[in-house]
């Protein structure tokens, strides 16, 4: 029988993931000539037709409830761009006997930016240096002076708005003005002020000014829904639509990266994916792979993709790949403050999270604990929604006129604090590929192991204390809490802040670490990674600023790489 | 339904003459008070039609009564704005409660308890009652203290709470709701102008 030898596509990159990685990637490499081919696991984005800006709780059925009222106290409720999920029917994961985890993952064009808080915090020279600094966790193979130019670029391109601080180990940026503060944020600081606790303008990737054809936001405090104007940063609205102007960019939506295939150089030659349409199997060609898949989905893939060469998974000769999994430090604490019931209805809305913010105002003093935290806080007369008054009904109980004048009264007068810390990488953290369970697709699925340590504990009980303290000095009154944190409870559940990062990290040495110091495989030249698995720590700055920047220096060396004639 | 002067005006042409009113600035001075009494009664037909017209999809007739009274007697109607059932936080509990179990066996057992006890108590179930003794029984189960100083309460105060917390989700997010508190917002601007001047914030 006649043999028909199509010559098959081969393209110069695949990235698996369309986030902030994957979409930072995409369009530093299509702009630099390359033909990329993008997996995305979850469908295209239509902003136009899937985003619930604007709409008000009434005008759907379930208020932003969702079914059965599963959503009323969750963050991904009716209103929320689509697609971002706690659980995925058909794709889980494990928790080891004696851990709980919880591992936000959204399937979807642009990935968890679609999600995000659009806080855009650079990491500082010392969380660089971490190890050299006070001897525990590990440096990064990269300093702070090194990936500063790619901060610039990022905060350029995308706009983030803040000021000019000089705060240490947070550093300024490349800054759009911020918002006027709420009346919340006034009082606070002032509170702030009294404590010596600096408190500033908050750092966030909303524009204020327009930008490369995006118009300045509009203030209507729905970020998380995602924005039509494009006002905010999305990799699916910012980072996709310049690569795909290219030309170069072929994505591929509905795609679950199942295995990276080696050939017999010892290089990647192609992925294995399962197109979800149509539950089939299909192969894609490239000379080489930026695996952006989200920390821990990225670690997943590279631990399925066992070969005799690497019977460990792929670039995991070092055995670190699922290791050194943090997620930040999360605690919070609401006030009650009746000076807010003075105000007259006015519109608070803003931007779509908060105005100011306390970066870590104790760096190099000395604490009961290591490193920092910062402090963000939210509320006031914010839009009703479900979940919004059970507090007040609890509280005061009873029924009728006087309670829903209480309702009422009360309303706006609530803000909550929300501490995120450092968390130091520890042994008893980390994900694994779980033996006996696999997903819908027939993939195996992770399998969690989480424990915090004792700098961890001692910082949430400073967040607390702090909380507290800013409370009163601002005139509320604290709201339920205990006293003093304690080891069961007023810490966050690992993986709920959404900062799980380090499972395939970066380092000098090939022996502790899976990528080199470009995000390259040690084992696998033609292999990077550019999400926040690289991470070596995970200090207080929400990751997503430097997923961004890392990506683009990861990008810009890939593309010397291709230059130099490297990847054929 | 109609009343007397039905004829004459139809809901459009009252409609119409309202907006018209509108845009001249004086809307009740333009409409005839013939019309302003008809549309009035108009509107309150078409709501008590659509609530009765309203197919529980979990709950019983008689339980769904019970339930909009309950939902009334919580968040009422009063000089400032409508109340539950306006709201459509009745629907909105029987949509949730459809599709939760949890709520199911809360909800739906607590209103059956409600009624068992009422019986007991007073011969009748709760809708049947007079307005004294669902006072006394409400005022029993709405607060916590109560089911602490006598057990057998202790499920009608799970009931309420749970009952009280949902009525408050779907009152303050209508429409009416939204602005009983006076938000203000959802808009488009093109500058966020901070804090009003208020003293000592």
């Amino acid at each position: 029988m006649l043999q028909v030898n199509t010559p098959r596509k081969i393209y110069d990159v695949c990235i698996i993931g369309s986030g902030a990685g994957g979409g930072t990637a995409a369009k530093v490499l299509t702009e630099g000539g390359l033909n990329v081919v993008m997996l995305e696991a979850g469908p295209r984005l239509n902003p136009e037709k899937d985003f619930k800006e604007h709409v008000w709780p009434y005008e759907l059925a379930h208020r932003g409830a969702d079914v059965g009222g599963k959503a009323r106290y969750e963050m991904n409720n009716e209103f929320m761009a689509p697609n971002g999920f706690w659980e995925i029917e058909g794709e889980p994961y494990t928790t080891a006997p004696g851990s709980t985890f919880r591992w936000f993952r959204s399937r979807i064009e642009g990935g968890r930016t679609n999600h995000w808080g659009r806080i855009a915090l650079r990491f500082g020279p010392a969380d660089f240096r971490a190890r050299s600094i006070d001897g525990m966790g590990d440096d990064w193979p990269i300093t702070y002076a090194e990936l500063a130019p790619y901060y610039d670029k990022v905060e350029s391109y995308i706009g983030v708005f803040g000021t000019k601080e000089n705060v240490p180990n947070a550093p300024d940026g490349v800054f759009q003005p911020p918002p006027r503060p709420r009346c919340t944020e006034t009082l606070i600081k002032k509170a702030c002020d009294s404590l010596k606790i600096t408190c500033i303008p908050s750092r966030m990737a909303i524009l204020t000014q327009p930008l490369n054809g995006r118009p300045a936001c509009h203030y209507c405090a729905q970020c998380g829904r995602g924005c039509i104007s494009a006002s905010n940063f999305s990799s699916s609205q910012v980072m996709i639509p310049p690569a795909q102007a290219t030309g170069r960019l072929t994505m591929i939506a509905n795609a679950m990266a199942r295995e990276i295939v080696v050939g017999k150089a010892g290089k990647a030659e192609a992925v294995s994916y399962i197109d979800k349409t149509t539950r089939s199997e299909s192969q894609v060609y490239a000379r080489a792979f930026v695996v952006a898949a989200s920390a821990c989905e990225s670690a997943r893939l590279l631990l399925n993709s066992r070969s005799s060469s690497f019977p460990d998974g792929l670039a995991n000769s070092s055995g670190v790949v699922g290791r050194y999994l943090t997620d930040s430090v999360g605690a919070g604490l609401a006030g009650y403050f009746p000076q807010l019931e003075k105000l007259p209805p006015h519109n608070h809305d803003g931007v779509g999270g908060m105005h100011m913010y306390m970066p870590w105002w104790r760096f190099g003093k000395k604490n009961d604990f290591l490193r920092g935290y910062h402090i963000e806080f939210g509320g006031g007369r914010d839009m009703p929604g479900v979940g919004g008054f059970g507090g007040v009904c609890a509280e005061h109980e009873g029924y009728g006129v006087g309670l829903k004048q209480k309702c009422r009264s009360s309303y706006g007068n609530y803000i909550g604090f929300a501490g995120r810390g450092e968390m130091i990488p520890n042994e008893k953290s980390y994900c694994e590929l779980d033996p006996n369970v696999v997903d819908r697709w027939g993939i195996p699925v992770l399998r969690f192991h989480w424990q915090w340590g004792e700098n961890e504990f001692a910082m949430a009980r400073h967040m607390q204390e702090t909380f507290r303290s800013i409370v009163e000095a601002a005139g509320g009154t604290v709201l339920g809490g205990s006293r003093r944190a304690t080891h069961s409870g007023d810490i966050s559940t690992g993986g709920e802040i959404i900062h799980e990062l380090g499972t395939v990290r970066m380092g000098s040495d090939a022996k502790r670490s899976a990528l080199n110091s470009h995000c390259q495989a040690h084992d696998v030249k033609n292999v990077f990674v550019a999400d926040a698995a690289p991470f070596v720590t995970n200090p207080d700055k929400n990751p997503t600023l430097t997923i961004m920047a890392l990506s683009w220096r990861t990008s810009e060396y890939l593309l010397e790489q291709a230059r130099k004639g490297e990847l054929s | 339904m109609s009343g007397k002067i039905g004829a004459a005006f139809s809901r459009r042409s009252v409609l119409k003459s309202l907006s018209l009113g509108a845009a001249a600035g004086s809307v009740l001075r333009a409409i005839p008070l013939e019309a302003a009494t008809w549309l009035h009664g108009a509107i309150q037909a078409e709501r008590a039609d659509k609530a009765g017209g309203y197919a529980p999809k979990f709950f019983s007739p008689h339980q769904y009564s019970t339930l909009q009274l309950l939902c009334e007697t919580i968040f009422p109607a009063d000089a400032d704005s409508g109340g539950a059932i306006e709201a459509g936080a009745p629907e909105f509990i029987d949509l949730l409660t459809s599709e939760n179990q949890e709520y199911q066996v809360k909800l739906g057992g607590g209103l059956m308890w409600l009624d068992a006890t009422c019986e007991e108590r007073y011969g009748n179930a709760f809708l049947q009652c007079t307005q004294q003794q669902q006072k006394e029984i409400l005022d029993l189960i709405a607060y916590r203290r109560n089911g602490q100083n006598n057990k057998a309460l202790r499920y009608g105060v799970e009931f309420f709470s749970l009952l009280r917390d949902l009525a408050s989700d779907g009152f303050f997010t209508s429409k009416i709701g939204i602005e009983y508190l006076g938000y203000q917002g959802n808009s488009f601007l093109m500058e966020f102008p901070g804090c009003p001047p208020v003293p000592g914030v």
